[in-house]
């Protein structure tokens, strides 16, 4: 194949360094100003290093603040995160593996209802479900936020276009002659048989847990369970009384995003082959 | 030949090989399959009833009914529901702020949304173009703000944004160029662009996905016939990513009428920004500041409708051009 002409490289080179100016230039300011004291963050220019920086000290200072409250949230979010993304994750295998490979009657039925599921806006169920939870009594507790991030409709929709083509009925047919029960052939084949999309479904959960602000904030109004994003917003609200609170909250937004990068960048291909489990080679 | 079930979920059944089949293997299979199946789905179906029909049903409810105090002036004594017809939607859809709302979200969303799909498209494009060197360095630069949160974008951006932090209004500044990003005319546009730093990367890398699912020799074939770069991107691989385009449309769509975080976040920075901003917010303030629950109710119960709605509109106007090739 013949390379295209120089002048097309170039003006492809400039197009694409513009855009990666755009994208990165945010980034590039938090990782500069959390170096940053409050003063410096208001009084030097924003794009450049203060005369001391203080990159470790703000760090400290983030961490241990009001008893180290940031290391709680941190845990909160990785806690709400992880064990609702793998309880989803379980959860959308098992539903989509059925859907896919047992007919039974209402099987369409209840599949559009769930893909209805997806169309909701998730945070025009937040207000209800809210209300829902505080007359059960379970507002402003774990389970507030837990219980709802464990359903993802989008991952049962996922699971079973997969398992539809990734699990051979011959397979299931020869385990069930073999004697296997259909749990065990779910947990042997089935969910071995449907990891890639499986790597997908936590994925996305996980992120959409991290990122979700909406539910934590109408849930919960004890500052200890907190996920990382409210506690960032909660110091903002404050800063205004005690101007530190700025610089904490840059530290603070800074640790928090660090590793979600990293996530999003050594997974990146994940992110690819999941996003069209539609085009599974059937 | 199922690249497109994403976007297009009905051909599903059919294609699903075990269970079109007219089940003719006795009542017992039929029965054991039912057993096992349940099993199954009835984990999932148990929590998707109490977090996603539940709240359906308890806003309805709760939409139609309101707070009813008895005693002096309707202060103190007894509180009870009491059935209000659709008096909360007459409430809500009289509220000029909430309708405001309403409206500020969807000429945001006409406005925001294909832009970025333009954006993502033109950098999808220019990535699966481009000579190979630096191409990875570029796509991960481009992805890596999916990766920030909307409330920790809002915060990053709100620095950006505010005169006398704002390393950007001080280089704009010394150019004679006296700019306000939060200013009642410009802040919902401040927005749109937090939304779109934030999602242009991870539409674009859907979109790679799709055009790498394609197989080359389709663009050797292309390239062969004499065609060039722009007209092979145009007639070739446009209609191919089409089915992503949607669903990357329709995620965009509920996106933008959720838009909640970024105003919220953005609200003690800009006095243009009020409590009803957007429908969302609107009404987050009725049921915690206003404390009037069967309005905010009757509120989530039409932003869902409406939601709703505009998606499978959008789906309708794409979806019928796309069915020639099924």
């Amino acid at each position: 194949m013949t390379r295209p002409p120089v002048r097309y490289r170039i003006i492809t080179a400039s197009l694409l360094t513009v855009a990666a100016l755009y994208f990165l230039t945010p980034v590039y300011w938090l990782i500069v100003s959390s170096t940053k004291s409050s003063a410096d963050l208001f009084g030097t220019f924003g794009f450049w290093f203060s005369g001391h920086p203080r990159p470790l000290g703000n760090l400290t200072d983030v961490l241990t603040y009001d008893h180290g409250v940031y290391a709680r949230w941190f845990a909160n979010s990785l806690l709400y995160a992880g064990i609702g993304a793998v309880c989803a994750t379980l959860l959308s295998a098992a539903a989509g593996y059925a859907l896919a490979k047992f007919p039974f009657r209402g099987r369409e039925a209840v599949f559009n209802t769930v893909l209805a599921g997806v169309l909701v806006p998730g945070t025009a169920l937040a207000l209800p479900l809210y209300f829902l939870f505080s007359s059960m009594g379970l507002a402003n507790t774990y389970w507030a936020v837990l219980v709802p991030s464990m359903v993802s409709p989008f991952g049962v929709y996922l699971c079973r276009i997969y398992a539809a083509a990734a699990v051979p009925d011959s397979l299931l047919e020869a385990a069930r002659i073999d004697g296997a029960g259909e749990a065990r052939i779910f947990g042997r084949l089935g969910l071995r048989l449907m990891t890639p999309a499986l790597v997908t479904v936590f994925l996305f959960q996980f992120v959409h847990i991290w990122n979700n602000y909406f539910l934590p904030l109408v849930m919960l109004s004890d500052s200890r369970l907190y996920p990382i994003q409210l506690g960032l917003t909660s110091w903002i609200g404050f800063s205004d009384r005690k101007p530190v609170l700025y610089q904490y909250t840059v530290g603070g937004a800074f640790l928090s995003v660090v590793p979600l990068m990293v996530l999003m960048l050594v997974l990146q291909r994940y992110w690819r082959t999941g996003l069209t489990e539609g085009s599974v080679k059937a | 030949m199922s690249r497109d079930t994403l976007s297009r979920p009905e051909p599903l059944a059919r294609r699903a090989p075990d269970g079109a089949r007219p089940a003719r293997r006795g009542s017992r299979t039929e029965a054991r399959n039912a057993r096992a199946a349940a099993g199954f789905v009835l984990p999932f179906l148990a929590l998707f009833a109490l977090c996603f029909l539940a709240p359906i049903v308890y806003a309805v409810y709760q939409s139609l009914h309101k707070t009813e105090r008895t005693g002096p002036l309707g202060l103190g004594g007894q509180e009870h529901e009491a059935f209000a017809g659709l008096a909360n939607y007459t409430h809500a859809l009289t509220d000029d702020q909430f309708l405001a709302g309403f409206g500020r979200v969807l000429l945001f969303g006409a406005v925001q949304v294909p832009l970025m799909i333009v954006l993502a498209t033109a950098l999808a494009l220019l990535l699966e173009s481009a000579s190979a060197r630096g191409i990875p360095f570029f796509r991960s630069a481009f992805f890596l703000p999916y990766g920030v949160p909307g409330v920790i974008a809002s915060i990053l951006w709100g620095f950006l944004y505010v005169p006398g932090i704002s390393p950007l209004v001080k280089i704009a500044q010394s150019v004679g160029w006296d700019v306000d990003f939060l200013a009642r005319g410009t802040v919902l546009w401040s927005i749109a662009n937090i939304v779109t730093w934030q999602f242009t990367g991870y539409n674009m890398l859907v979109l790679i996905a799709q055009l790498k699912s394609v197989p080359e020799e389709l663009y050797e074939a292309a390239r062969i016939d004499g065609a060039n770069a722009w007209q092979v991107a145009r007639h070739v691989k446009l209609p191919l990513i089409r089915p992503a385009l949607v669903l990357t449309g329709v995620f965009s769509i509920i996106g933008t009428l959720q838009l909640f975080a970024e105003p919220k976040v953005l609200r003690p920075l800009a006095s243009s920004i009020d409590s009803g901003f957007t429908p969302n917010l609107h009404a987050y303030s009725e049921a915690f500041v206003g404390n009037n629950q069967h309005v905010a109710a009757a509120e989530a119960v039409l932003l869902a409708l409406v939601a709703c709605a505009a998606s499978f509109v959008f789906l309708r106007l794409v979806g019928g051009r796309g069915k020639e090739r099924g």
